[in-house]
Formats: structure tokens, C-alpha cells, sequence
């Protein structure tokens, strides 16, 4: 079998030595044009004109358009609300795209983008959430998730809880920047190249951008250099750009922004403002809980919608909530459009619950471990039901946490914090046990399908296309693992090629940590069609039982004869037997209605728990992740290495979101972190110095593929622990009288603001 | 039209994995857009072009540089190596096949940078080049966990395949120690 196997990565050899092609990587032909648009200076303002002389007079430029030089949508929204690509007489945020300018180099397009003289009547700025709120700017009316009657319940608990908390953005840093090439084809056709988690979307955006059918444009992607959320709608702008310049000029159009424009043009993770008030028993036990969810949105709808949904999913991350209310505020503004990253909302719904959990701990002066255990969801009966109406059948966190605790020697490793941290009075240490619980599926139900296209060739190699893309998770390499043991060949006869909207079409973004699920299963049905071909014809062929047929070993097992499968497939082809075929696959179980907040979003949920020890120094704020350990439910993972990366990678990402990535905007809506240089991303002396990462043995209770289970975005949020801990460790510097309430991201400032506080030094 | 730039351009000769070449350039193009855009090498990634990511790390004269900070007419007489002069895919150098072994990467847009940068790394060791983790300064540096953990933090990771970086940089450095 090739499933259940740590095998390498697909592109290995190709990422060793340098010969992995990105979209920028790819030689342009002759002629080739490049893009780079001019952007706003300005946050929020009408324009009163636009003198763009300059710019077109400038070295080397061929064009410059404006929203009015467009062919056909200026439309780049990846929602049903249009998004003007080019800002159409009034600007929304600063660094929003004005015009586009067309030139024969790189550098001269950047040039002569900074030329344009544009004048602005400032209108007021909506920088925040409080901003947003005092005007009334929402992008839809607030949604409500309601079961149990909370207010009572509150009322009548032993203790009340209740807080706010800011929880920031997050910027995607994929390594390989926004990029996109067009080259024209005969008559309206165009080939788009883009690094892109959502290919069928550019396609519709080029196509409805150039008036022409889908079928006119094709879209290839082989590799991203990282999407992470980041590139499933924020790629649109630089495709459409390349067509339309490549259809107004005739030659090859390319475009990648510059790094800093990247971070400034392109939407981030959305900000949060959580705010809560709970009911607890004197156990710990939640009695009743009202959440408010304060959503920025950015100046677009984006996915903000779906993304706020599914913060609202994940506010009850693996506990039971027994009244609840949870409210959703979908805030407009006037910074970048906020959009797809890792988690895509339920990070931020979870931290709300996680702070929660910290809180009561607090308050109650109670083990925090032991609040949240009391608080998970059952494994039956009626404490497993979630705000919205479904049930919880797969619940595997009781077990999981205990037994990481034991691992991790959580309890002996707290009373040894304790005592470190009573002798010692400028580190200080602290520890925290988190668990994650995340729904797997998309909540707009219709996106749950995909497709798959392969071919035997008579030489017995199989070529295979699906809909997902490969962003770094290894997607490819496990869809080819699938298909390899369906026909018992090495993974090396196996070939995935670009994923290409002429060979698989109608395809969902690679997002919502699907690819697998989803891709997986279309292309084994793909390949079982074809077996179950090549078995019919061995059966009548060599007159035996279709079930003495085996696969496997490169080789066909017919009753006691043994063929290599290049033999059994030359003879098919001989015999005229159909070696091509296509799979298709539609996630079952799942409905949803999104308004009432109630049905069955999720086919399943993955589990996965963590436990983080920190020391801070208390003078500096300054702090460092000691030891990491994590236990993390994949079910029977296709590719343990591939899964246990994708954890280490996502901890490491998530504890980065709530640490060190803090994004700061001015008080004109300029990001000033738009660079690394200013943006801290954890490095490799930010990761844990002890970094214990296991896998839980067990199997998905649904039929997914080979009984896997989703793993790109859930162990994202194993990086709350370390939020957590560094909270503990805070708290030590206290008497107890007075929670930590630290908000995210905790940057050295932050933590040495608490520190003081907790020292009643004032700021 | 007008050309794309009138400055006047400048001569220059380096070797760039072991073949000599002539370039003609601006003298304000970065070493690497000369390799990415005039050489057509593309193994060295450019993530940030300030400095700060470590993806177009390149090796010039043994030492280790970010290219995108490094003007290309500067290196006159430079012996230049970029990722695709350290091994070939039928001809891997043991670090990119302990980068395949470890899966040092996800989605390998830093990997050309880490191995360039881990290799001369492993040099500065050699040199006794001192780090911030460094208990003693007068000595040479141990190659340790901690060692390349912090040396290699010029090469950020977003995909934070750290821990397999490590491991694969380890391996061969234990080998070549051994
Ligand atoms: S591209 Fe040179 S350091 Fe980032
Ligand atoms: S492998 Fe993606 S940035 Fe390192």
C-alpha cells in the first residue's frame, strides 16, 4: 500500500535543487508586457481628478488605464457584492489600486506608477471597530445563534465573568508573492498562469472582465510558494489585470507585486473584538454564556461573511455551551479587505472561548485544565449538542487531553512552574493545556464537490489532474499516494501536472482544509473506475473470478499468473478498453442553514490539543517558547510526515499570529508594518526549544478517504496554548486579585504592560 | 516608445557556478534580478528584495549574501554559486538529499535559500565565525541544535518547516564532523 506511509514529497528533488517552477520562475515569451498598478494615498476619499500625463509619458510605458479604460467587469469580488478591481471615483482604503499601468519592464511599471497626480476630497475614515460601529457600518445585519435561554441562566449562576478582547489580524507572508502571467491565444482565447488557490475563480473573473465565455479562458497552476488563505481571492486583481492588458495589446502580460505593495494592497486575517459574560457554576462549569463577535471586514465583503460564520462556529471550540447566545457583527471599514487565512474565522471565534476558560480559571482560582475538562462536550447524551443544533458524534477530546497531560507531564511540570516561579522574581514561567476542536467542510454547502481526470497510458505511467491545488500542504503527493494503491504501482509512477481548468472544471478554492477529503476521494473513484475496467477484461481474458484479481507491486495477480501492469494495460488497449476516465465526489451528510444558524455544517470534526511552556522576562516583556507538545487527531493519516509537518508548521504559524505578527496601521489607515523588516515572523530560534509532536491513533468515524482526516487549518490553533501560557506566566507576577486579560497579539509591550499592571505599576 | 531606461549601462564579469559570463547591465540591478532576470537561473527566490526574508540567499566567494541587497556590477571577479551549482537532481549534494530525507520544506519556495545559506553557515562554523547563542566566544562554536537554529534565523520559514530544516542541516553536519 502507498496510503498510510511517510513518503516523500512529490516535488522534492525539484524544491532541493531549484528547478521547482513558480508562476515568476516560469520564462515569458517575447514581447512580454508587465503591471503594476498606481495606488491610493488616501484611506477613505472621493477623487477629484486624476492627472495621469506623467505616468503615461514616463520611460517604457505602453498603457495606463483606468476603471474607464476597462473592456468589460471591473469586478474582482470573489462574494456576489462586486469589488471594483480599479477605484471607480472614490477610494476605500489606502493602497486600494486606482489605475494600471502597462510597461515594457518590471522596474519601469513601479516607476511610473509613483507619477500619477491624483487629487482627493477627504471624507472621514473608519479605522476601527469602534469607528464602524459608531456609524452603523456594517457589510450585512448582525446574525444570531440562539439555544437555551442564557440571560436567566447567567443570572442565576454561582459567579459571573465578563470581558472584552481585542484579537489582531494577520498578515499571510507567503513566501512566494501575489503573481499572475496572461499570454493570448487565437481568436478570444487567453492562458492565464496565476498562483491561485482558486482557479475556477479567475477564470470567471477573466472571463466576465474580457466579455467572453469560460470556455475561452484556461487557467493553469502548479505550485504556490504558499497560500495559506492568501491567495484564494487576493490573486483576482493581478489575473485580470494581465488579461485585460494582454487582450488591449496583443503580447504576454505579467504581473507580481512587489513585497511591500503585497502587504499593503492585499487583505490580511480579519481583527477581532470578542466580548463575553458568562454564567459559571463553582466548579468551573459554565451555566450560561452570551458571546459578541465584532468581525473587521475591511473595505470589501470579500469572504468576510462565511469567515464570520465560522468564528460564530467555533465559539464553542470542544466545550458545551448549556444556554447560549452568540451574536455576529459584521463591521465595515476602511482598511484592506480582510479575507481567507488559515482557520478562515474559527481561530478567532476559538481564542473567544479559550480566554473564557483562562478567566474563569482565574477568577475561580481553579486549575485551568481542569475548567476546561469539566467543560468539554460528552461523548454522548444530552451535553453534546452545539449552539447550532448539531450533534457532536465524533467527540475523541476527553481522551485526547488526558492523555497528552500524561505525556506532557502537564500536572508535574505546573507545581514545578509554581515553585520556579516563587524563587524567582524576574523570569517567570507559564504553562497552559489547550485543545482544538475544528469542522471540516465548507459551510456554503455546494462547494463541497470535486472532480478528477486520469489517464493510463500503455506504458503503464498514470497522469492524473484534480481540482486542488498544491500550496506547500502536500496535497498532490497524497492524491498520488491514493492513486498509486488503487493500481498498486510505486508512487513514482504517478504523475500529477498542473491543476488546469481544461482538465478538471467547475472547481472549489483549495481551501477549508479540503483539498484531501475531497480531491482524494474524486480521484479514486476516477481510478477505480478504471480498474474495475482493466479487472473485467482480465476476468473474461484469462476466465477467472473478477476478485482473483490484485494490483499490487507494479505487478497484476490473475488467479496464479503474475503481469506487470504496463503488460495487463497494452493488452486492454489491444482489446480496446477504455484506459481514461473521470472521478467525481460530493461530501455527504452536510446541510446547512446559514441564517438560522442551524443544521449540519460539518461532516466531521478534527481534534487535537496542545500544551505550551513559556518564560518572560519580566523587565523586557520579552519572552521565549520552551517546550511545545502536541497530540493531534488526523484519523488514519495518508502521510504521517506529511501531517506531522503540516502541525509543526500550523503551531508555529498560529503562536506567531497571537505573539509576535502585530499589524499597526496610522491614524490615516498607512500600514506601517509592511515588511518583514517590521512584521516579525517567527524565525527558526522562535520555534520551541523542545518540540514533541504525535499523532492520535485512530480513525475518521466517517468514510472519508482511507478514514483521514482534514489537517491544514486545525492544529493552527494549538498556537493558543502559548497565548495561554504566556498569560499564566503573567498572572504569576500577581497576588490572583486581578486577571491578566491579555489581548492578542501579545507583543513584549503588551506582556510588559500586564506584568506592570499586575505589579500596580500604571502606564 | 520610449526605451525602458535611459542610464547608461556598465560591463561586468563574474563565474556563476563555475562558468564565466558577461553581463551588461544597469549598475542598479541587484545581483539578483542579474541571476533571475539576465541568467534565467531562477533558484533564488526573491521573497522580500530587502533583505529580510533570506530567499535569494547566494553564495559569492564562500560566504553567504542576500542578493537582493547586493548590486550585480559590484562582483567583478566574484565566483558566484547559486542553488543550481550545488547539485543537480541525478547529482544531489548531501544536504538536498538530506533536505528530501527530512522533508525540509513544504512548499519549497524558501528551500533554495536554506540550503545555500545553511552550507555556508556550516562554514562560518568552520571559521569560527561567533553567534549570539555562542557560550564562549573564544571558542569555536559546537554545531549544535542551537547553533543552527540561531544562525539560520535570517531565513524565514512561512510554512514553519523549521524542525525538519534543523534536522536535515544537523544530519549532515554530524556526518561531516564524524
Ligand atoms: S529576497 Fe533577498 S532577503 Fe528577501
Ligand atoms: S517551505 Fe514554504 S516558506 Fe519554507
Amino acid at each position: 500500500m502507498t496510503v498510510h506511509r511517510s513518503l516523500p514529497h512529490e516535488s522534492g528533488p525539484l524544491h532541493v535543487t531549484g528547478t521547482a517552477r513558480y508562476v515568476d520562475d516560469v520564462p515569458l515569451p517575447p514581447g512580454a508586457l508587465h503591471l503594476a498598478f498606481g495606488l491610493s494615498d488616501r484611506a477613505r476619499a472621493r477623487i477629484t481628478a486624476m492627472d495621469l500625463d506623467a505616468v503615461r509619458a514616463a520611460p517604457g510605458v505602453v498603457a495606463v488605464l483606468t476603471a474607464a479604460d476597462l473592456p468589460g467587469a471591473n469586478d474582482v469580488s470573489p462574494s456576489p457584492v462586486p469589488e471594483p478591481m480599479l477605484a471607480e471615483g472614490e477610494v476605500f482604503f489606502h493602497g486600494q489600486p486606482l489605475f494600471l499601468v502597462v510597461a515594457e519592464s518590471h522596474l519601469a511599471a513601479r516607476k511610473a506608477a509613483r507619477l500619477g497626480k491624483v487629487s482627493y476630497e477627504d471624507l472621514p475614515a473608519l479605522l476601527t471597530i469602534d469607528d464602524g460601529l459608531a456609524v452603523d457600518s456594517l457589510i450585512e445585519p448582525p446574525v444570531e445563534y440562539l439555544r437555551g435561554a442564557p440571560e436567566p441562566a447567567i443570572a442565576a449562576a454561582a459567579h459571573v465573568i465578563e470581558g472584552t478582547m481585542e484579537i489582531g489580524g494577520q498578515e499571510h507572508f507567503y513566501l512566494e508573492g501575489q503573481a499572475a502571467h496572461a499570454v493570448p491565444g487565437e481568436g478570444d482565447e487567453i492562458l492565464v498562469l496565476s498562483s491561485t488557490q482558486h482557479p475556477s475563480e479567475i477564470q470567471h473573473k477573466v472571463a466576465h472582465a474580457l466579455h467572453v465565455p469560460f470556455n475561452a479562458v484556461r487557467v493553469e497552476m502548479r505550485r504556490m510558494g504558499g497560500g495559506f488563505g492568501g491567495k484564494e481571492s487576493q490573486g483576482n486583481a493581478l489575473a485580470v489585470s494581465c488579461a485585460v492588458a494582454a487582450r488591449l495589446t496583443g503580447r504576454p502580460c505579467a504581473m507580481r507585486y512587489d513585497r511591500d505593495d503585497d502587504m499593503v494592497i492585499t487583505g490580511k486575517r480579519h481583527p477581532f473584538q470578542v466580548r463575553y459574560r458568562a454564567g459559571v457554576a463553582a466548579d468551573g462549569r459554565l451555566e450560561g454564556i452570551v458571546f459578541e463577535q465584532f468581525c473587521n471586514c475591511g473595505w470589501s465583503n470579500d469572504l468576510s461573511l462565511p469567515v464570520a460564520d465560522r468564528a460564530m462556529l467555533h465559539a464553542d471550540n470542544a466545550y458545551f455551551l448549556p444556554h447560549v447566545r452568540i451574536t455576529s457583527h459584521r463591521v465595515k471599514t476602511n482598511l484592506c479587505s480582510f479575507t481567507a487565512f488559515r482557520g478562515f474565522g474559527g481561530p478567532q471565534g476559538l481564542v473567544g472561548i479559550e480566554r473564557v476558560m483562562d478567566h474563569i480559571a482565574a477568577s475561580l482560582r481553579l486549575d485551568p485544565l481542569s475548567v476546561r475538562q469539566a467543560n468539554l462536550y460528552d461523548r454522548e447524551g444530552p451535553r453534546t449538542v452545539t449552539p447550532y443544533h448539531m450533534v457532536v458524534e465524533d467527540n475523541v477530546a476527553p481522551e485526547l487531553i488526558a492523555d497528552l497531560a500524561v505525556r506532557a507531564d502537564y500536572a508535574e511540570r505546573r507545581a514545578g512552574i509554581a515553585a520556579f516561579n516563587a524563587e524567582s522574581r524576574v523570569l517567570k514561567r507559564g504553562i497552559a493545556l489547550t485543545p482544538v476542536k475544528f469542522g471540516i467542510s465548507f459551510t456554503l454547502t455546494h462547494l463541497n464537490q470535486a472532480g478528477a481526470l486520469v489517464h493510463v497510458y500503455t506504458d503503464g505511467s498514470v497522469h492524473l489532474n484534480h481540482g486542488g491545488t498544491e500550496m506547500g500542504q502536500g496535497l498532490h503527493t497524497k492524491v498520488a499516494q491514493v492513486a498509486a494503491g488503487v493500481f498498486g504501482l510505486p508512487l513514482g509512477a504517478v504523475r500529477i501536472t498542473a491543476t488546469d481548468t481544461g482538465k478538471v472544471p467547475n472547481t472549489s478554492a483549495t481551501a477549508a482544509s479540503s483539498g484531501s477529503d475531497l480531491n482524494g476521494m474524486a480521484v479514486k473513484a476516477a481510478c477505480d473506475t478504471i480498474a474495475d475496467r482493466l479487472r473485467d477484461f482480465a476476468a473474461e481474458r484469462w476466465q477467472i473470478d473478477r476478485d482473483a484479481i490484485r494490483f499490487e507491486g507494479g505487478e497484476v495477480v490473475i488467479g496464479a499468473e503474475r503481469l506487470r501492469f504496463a503488460e495487463l494495460v497494452e493488452a486492454a488497449y489491444m482489446a480496446r478498453v477504455q484506459l481514461s476516465a473521470t472521478g467525481y465526489y460530493a461530501t455527504p451528510k452536510v446541510q446547512w442553514d446559514r441564517r438560522a444558524g442551524r443544521g449540519r455544517p460539518f461532516y466531521y470534526f478534527a481534534y487535537g490539543a496542545a500544551v505550551t511552556e513559556v518564560a518572560i522576562d519580566t523587565l523586557t516583556g520579552e519572552y521565549r517558547i520552551l517546550r511545545a507538545d502536541i497530540l493531534h487527531d488526523v484519523g488514519a493519516s495518508l502521510n504521517p510526515a506529511i501531517d506531522i509537518g503540516q502541525i509543526e508548521g500550523a503551531y508555529v504559524q498560529g503562536a506567531g499570529w497571537l505573539t509576535t505578527e502585530e499589524l499597526v496601521w496610522d491614524g490615516q489607515g498607512r500600514l506601517r508594518t509592511h515588511a518583514p523588516s517590521t512584521y516579525k515572523i517567527p524565525c527558526a530560534s522562535d520555534r520551541p526549544q523542545v518540540f514533541n509532536v504525535a499523532l492520535w491513533d485512530g480513525r475518521n468515524r466517517e468514510e472519508t478517504i482511507h478514514r483521514s482526516k482534514a489537517v491544514g487549518e486545525p492544529p493552527f490553533m494549538l498556537g493558543v496554548s502559548a497565548l495561554m501560557a504566556i498569560s499564566d506566566a503573567i498572572a504569576a507576577c500577581g497576588d490572583g486579585s486581578r486577571y491578566v486579560a491579555l489581548d492578542a497579539p501579545a507583543t513584549p509591550e503588551r506582556v510588559l504592560r500586564a506584568v506592570d499592571a499586575q505589579r500596580g505599576i500604571a502606564w | 516608445m520610449a526605451p525602458a531606461s535611459s542610464t547608461t549601462s556598465m560591463k561586468v564579469s563574474f563565474r556563476v557556478n563555475g562558468t564565466p559570463r558577461e553581463l551588461e547591465l544597469d549598475p542598479r540591478v541587484t545581483l539578483l534580478d542579474a541571476l533571475r532576470e539576465h541568467l534565467h537561473l531562477t533558484g533564488a527566490k526573491k521573497g522580500c528584495d530587502h533583505g529580510q526574508c533570506g530567499a535569494c540567499t547566494t553564495i559569492v566567494n564562500g560566504a553567504r549574501i542576500n542578493a537582493c541587497l547586493s548590486l550585480a556590477v559590484m562582483h567583478a571577479g566574484d565566483e558566484i554559486t547559486t542553488i543550481e551549482g550545488i547539485g543537480q537532481p541525478d547529482a544531489l549534494h548531501p544536504l538536498q538529499a538530506a533536505f528530501i530525507e527530512h522533508d525540509g520544506y513544504q512548499c519549497g519556495y524558501c528551500t533554495p535559500g536554506q540550503i545555500c545559506s545553511a552550507l555556508a553557515m556550516l562554514e562560518e562554523i568552520d571559521r569560527a565565525v561567533p553567534s549570539h547563542v555562542q557560550e564562549d566566544l573564544l571558542q569555536k562554536a559546537g554545531i549544535t541544535e542551537a547553533e543552527i537554529r540561531e544562525r539560520m534565523s535570517g531565513n524565514i520559514c512561512r510554512c514553519g518547516a523549521y524542525a525538519n530544516i534543523v534536522a536535515a542541516i544537523l544530519e549532515i553536519a554530524e556526518g561531516e564532523t564524524a
